[in-house]
C-alpha cells in the first residue's frame, strides 16, 4: 500500500487538495481554522530549520509544525 | 437588574477587534479580571446617544467557542451563562472581510447561543485590494440581523456602528440557525433541556460537549452532564467536527450570494517580505539585529527621562524635608514613602520603551515570524516558539511577561516558560548591574571599540538567557505530560503599526506595573524604613551618643553620615544583617550587604537604595558617583581589604542574575499556576542556583 501523501510531503510552492485528516484532535483545530476537506492548500515556506512550515489555505496564511502538517492528507 | 447594558466585542484574532474597542471607548477604559481567572478583562464606556451610555466589553480573540487556551475559555464561560454578570445584551462580532468565511464560523456559533448580534465587516479595504466585494445589505437580509461596514483602523463607520448598536439594543434581533443534528444528538438535547431547563438547543448541546470547561456549572452538574453523555454515547469531538463542517457548508452557501470575488491572485507584499524575513540566514541576522537595536535604544533613550524622574523625586523629597517639621512622621513620608514611590517611577521609561518596541513588533505582524523562526530552536529547551514573546518581554519585567505566556496552549510548555522567565535579566536588575560593574570593570575599550563595561553588562544578560534555556532543558525531562501540544497559528499579514494602539499598550503596561509592582515596592520601602529606623531597646540612641562623643571635631555633615551609619548598625535591620552574616560570608558579603540582600528580597530594585542608605551617603544619595566612590572606599573592618573587591562584586552580580528576588513575580506565578507549588519550587531552585554560583565565583576569584 502506498503511503498517503500529506502536506508535509509538498514542496515549497506546491499545491494540493485536502482529502482528510489523520488525527482527530488536530483535525478539530484545523477545521475551525478553515482547513476543510476539498479545499486547496499550498505550502508557502519551510522555516530555516525545517520546521515549522507555512501554508496558505482559503486565502490566508497559517504556520504549523511539520508533525502537524503530516496529519493533513491530500489527494 | 443591571444598570448599564453590556455590548461585547467578539472576533477572530487579528480581525481588528482591539482597534474597534479603542475607537468606541477612547480613553474611557479600564482593565480588571474575570472572576476566578486571571485573564485581563478590558471594559470601556461608550456614549451612543445624548443620554445613553453602554459598557463595551472586549472579549479575547478566538476562532470558535471551543477554547484552546485560557484566554479563549473566557469567551465560552461568559457566553454560555446568561447569569454571568458579564453576559452581553448584544454581541458585536468583528469579522475580517478579506477572510469572511472563516470569521463567519464564530459569528454563527455566537448567534446560535441566542445572543442578539451585529456583524461588523472590518478591513473592507484589504478585501477590496484582493478583489473581494461584499453586498452587506443582502447579507443582513439573509441573516436577519444588522450588518455594518467598518474600517476600524481609520475610524470609518464608527458612528454608523454606534447608531446600529443603539437600535439593536431596542430590538434585540437574533439569528438562530443551528446545523441539523442527528437523532442521538437530539435526544441528548432533550435530556439536558429537561434536567437543566436550557431551552436553547445549541447552548444545551454545549453543556453536553464542553461540560468540563463550564466552571459556572459546578461539580455536581458537571457530573450529571457526564452521565448524560455516557448514557447516550455522545461523542463531543465528533459533534464539534460535524458541526464545523456543516456550518462551513451553510456559510459557503450564504456567501455565494453576497460575495463577488475577482480571482486576482498575485504574490502579495506579505509573501515577498516573508521571503526575506524567514530566510535561513537573513531571517536570523535581521532578528538579532532588531533585538540589538531594541536594547541599545532602551538603555540609551531611557536614560534621560530616568535621570529626570530621579531628580524630580529628589526635589520633591528635599522640598518636603525643608518645609515640614523634622519628626518621625515626616521621615516616614520622605525616606520611606516618597523614596519608595521614586523607586517605582524610575522604571517607567525603560518599561515604556521596551513595550513600545514589543508592541510595534506585534502590531506589524513580525512577532509571529519570530515565533516561526525560533520554534525549532527553542523546542529543544522544553518550550515553544510562542515562549519567545514572554522571554523577550521579561527583559523589561517578568510580571507582564509571565502573563503573556497564556497564549501558549500546552500546559507543559507554558509552565516551563513561566518557571524560567524570571532568569532573564529584568530592568530592576539594571541599576545593580550598572553600579557594581562601574566599581570593578575598567571603563576602557577592548579591541578598539568594545566598551568593557558594556561587554560585562551584555555578558550578564546572556548569562541569564542561557541559564533560562538550560533550566528549560532540564525541566523538559523532569515534567511528565501526556498532553498534546499544538503549534498551529495564523500568520497575520504585515501591517503598518497603529501608533494609537502602540500608545494604548504602553499606557496599559505602565499602569499595570505601577500599580501591581508599585504596591509591593512601596510597602517594602515603608517596612524597611521602620526596620532601619528603630532598634531593640535604646541601643540606637546609645550608639549615636557614643559617636558624637568620639568625634568632637568632625564637621556637621560628616558627623551626620557617621551617625546615620551607626544608627543603622544598631537598628532591627542591622541585627538581621548580622544574624545572616555567617550564611553569606562564604559568598564574600558582610552584614551590611546582608541588609541589602534581605530588603531587596521583595524587590531587587531596593538594593541600590539600601546600599546607599547603609553606607550613609545621606543627602547625596541620588548622586551615583558618590555612591560609587563610597563603595570603593569601604573597607572591611576585619580583613582591611576593600569590601567591594572584584570577587565580592562579581559574586553579587552573579547572585542577582539568578536570585528570585521579586515578590510581584512570585505573586503572579501563584496566580497563573493557581497554587503555591510552582512559585515555591521556583523560589527554591533559583535561590540555590544563585547561592551556589555566587559561592563558586567568589571562591574562584578570591
Amino acid at each position: 500500500m502506498q503511503a498517503e501523501k500529506t502536506v508535509a510531503d509538498l514542496k515549497v510552492g506546491e499545491k494540493g487538495i485536502i482529502n482528510h485528516f489523520k488525527d482527530d484532535a488536530m483535525s478539530l483545530k484545523l477545521l475551525e481554522m478553515g482547513c476543510l476537506p476539498d479545499t486547496e492548500i499550498s505550502l508557502d515556506f519551510i522555516a530555516p530549520l525545517g520546521c515549522p512550515v507555512g501554508i496558505t489555505v482559503a486565502g490566508y496564511h497559517l504556520s504549523l509544525r511539520k508533525r502537524e502538517a503530516a496529519t493533513i492528507v491530500i489527494k | 437588574m443591571k444598570n448599564k447594558q453590556v455590548v461585547a466585542l467578539l472576533g477572530n484574532p487579528n480581525s481588528g477587534k482591539s482597534s474597534l474597542f479603542n475607537q468606541l471607548t477612547g480613553l474611557r477604559q479600564k482593565i480588571g479580571n474575570f472572576p476566578g481567572v486571571t485573564v485581563d478583562k478590558k471594559v470601556g464606556f461608550c456614549r451612543l446617544s445624548g443620554s445613553m451610555d453602554v459598557e463595551i466589553l472586549d472579549l479575547p480573540g478566538t476562532y470558535s467557542i471551543y477554547p484552546n487556551s485560557l484566554d479563549e475559555q473566557v469567551v465560552l464561560e461568559v457566553l454560555a451563562n446568561p447569569k454571568n454578570p458579564d453576559y452581553p445584551d448584544l454581541a458585536v462580532v468583528v469579522a475580517d472581510a478579506s477572510n469572511l468565511k472563516r470569521n463567519m464560523l464564530l459569528f454563527e456559533q455566537i448567534s446560535d447561543l441566542g445572543v442578539p448580534a451585529i456583524l461588523a465587516l472590518n478591513m473592507l479595504d484589504v478585501a477590496e485590494e484582493s478583489g473581494i466585494s461584499i453586498n452587506s445589505g443582502k447579507l443582513s437580509k439573509i441573516l436577519g440581523i444588522p450588518v455594518v461596514e467598518l474600517n476600524a483602523r481609520e475610524g470609518i463607520g464608527i458612528e454608523g456602528l454606534k447608531h446600529t448598536i443603539f437600535n439593536q439594543l431596542q430590538h434585540k434581533k437574533t439569528h438562530i440557525n443551528p446545523p441539523s443534528f442527528d437523532k442521538k444528538t437530539e435526544t441528548v438535547f432533550e435530556e439536558v433541556k429537561s434536567k437543566f431547563g436550557v431551552e436553547n438547543k445549541y447552548l444545551a448541546l454545549q453543556y453536553a460537549a464542553q461540560a468540563q470547561k463550564l466552571m459556572f456549572l459546578g461539580e455536581n452538574q458537571q457530573k450529571d452532564l457526564e452521565e448524560i453523555v455516557k448514557k447516550h454515547n455522545f461523542n463531543a469531538d465528533k459533534f464539534q467536527s460535524s458541526e464545523t463542517i456543516e456550518r462551513y457548508r451553510d456559510i459557503s452557501g450564504t456567501l455565494e450570494e453576497v460575495v463577488i470575488e475577482e480571482g486576482v491572485k498575485k504574490e502579495t507584499i506579505t509573501e515577498k517580505i516573508d521571503h526575506i524575513l524567514l530566510h535561513k540566514i537573513w531571517g536570523y541576522v535581521i532578528f538579532l539585529g532588531i533585538l540589538f537595536l531594541i536594547f541599545q535604544s532602551v538603555f540609551t533613550i531611557a536614560e534621560a527621562p530616568m535621570d529626570l524622574i530621579d531628580q524630580g523625586v529628589a526635589m520633591v523629597n528635599d522640598f518636603l524635608k525643608s518645609n515640614l517639621p523634622d519628626n518621625q512622621l515626616v521621615s516616614l513620608l520622605t525616606d520611606g514613602l516618597v523614596a519608595g514611590i521614586g523607586g517605582v517611577l524610575i522604571f517607567i521609561p525603560q518599561i515604556a520603551f521596551l513595550f513600545a518596541f514589543i508592541s510595534i513588533l506585534e502590531e506589524s505582524g513580525y512577532m509571529a515570524r519570530v515565533v516561526v523562526l525560533m520554534d525549532k530552536l527553542i523546542r529543544r529547551f522544553g518550550m515553544s516558539g510562542k515562549s519567545v514573546v514572554p522571554l523577550i518581554s521579561s527583559m523589561a519585567c517578568a510580571v507582564p511577561a509571565i502573563m503573556s505566556a497564556r497564549t501558549i496552549g500546552s500546559w507543559k510548555d507554558r509552565l516551563i516558560t513561566i518557571m524560567v522567565t524570571p532568569l532573564m535579566s529584568c530592568s530592576a536588575r539594571l541599576p545593580i548591574y550598572t553600579i557594581l560593574i562601574a566599581l570593578v570593570v575598567p571603563n576602557t575599550k577592548a579591541l578598539g571599540f568594545f566598551n568593557m563595561q558594556g561587554v560585562a553588562l551584555m555578558g550578564l544578560y546572556l548569562l541569564g538567557f542561557f541559564s533560562a534555556l538550560l533550566a528549560g532543558w532540564l525541566m523538559k525531562f523532569m515534567l511528565k505530560s501526556n498532553e498534546r501540544s499544538y503549534f498551529i497559528m495564523e500568520l497575520p499579514t504585515y501591517k503598518k503599526p497603529r501608533w494609537k494602539q502602540v500608545g494604548f499598550t504602553i499606557l496599559e503596561k505602565v499602569k499595570t506595573f505601577v500599580f501591581e509592582a508599585g504596591k509591593v515596592i512601596v510597602a517594602i520601602s515603608i517596612v524597611l524604613w521602620v526596620l532601619a529606623s528603630y532598634g531593640p531597646s535604646d541601643k540606637i540612641e546609645q550608639a549615636e551618643k557614643a559617636v558624637i562623643a568620639q568625634n568632637p571635631t568632625l564637621e556637621q555633615s560628616q558627623l551626620d553620615s557617621k551617625i546615620a551609619s551607626v544608627r543603622l548598625e544598631n537598628s532591627y535591620a542591622g541585627h538581621f544583617g548580622k544574624f545572616i552574616e555567617p550564611a553569606i560570608r562564604p559568598l564574600g558579603y558582610d552584614w551590611k550587604i546582608g541588609i541589602a540582600l534581605i530588603t531587596s528580597f521583595a524587590a531587587r530594585e531596593v538594593f541600590v537604595g539600601t546600599v546607599s542608605t547603609i553606607y550613609s551617603i545621606g543627602a547625596d544619595a541620588e548622586n551615583e558617583t558618590t555612591i560609587k566612590e563610597r563603595l570603593r572606599n569601604e573597607v572591611n573592618a576585619e580583613t582591611g581589604q576593600p569590601t567591594f573587591s572584584v570577587a565580592t562584586s562579581f559574586s553579587l552580580l552573579i547572585f542577582y542574575v539568578f536570585a528570585m528576588m521579586c515578590m510581584s513575580t512570585l505573586a503572579v506565578v501563584y496566580r497563573e499556576t493557581k497554587g503555591w507549588k510552582w512559585p515555591i519550587i521556583q523560589l527554591v531552585y533559583m535561590s540555590v542556583l544563585a547561592y551556589v554560583s555566587a559561592f563558586a565565583i567568589y571562591q574562584f576569584l578570591s
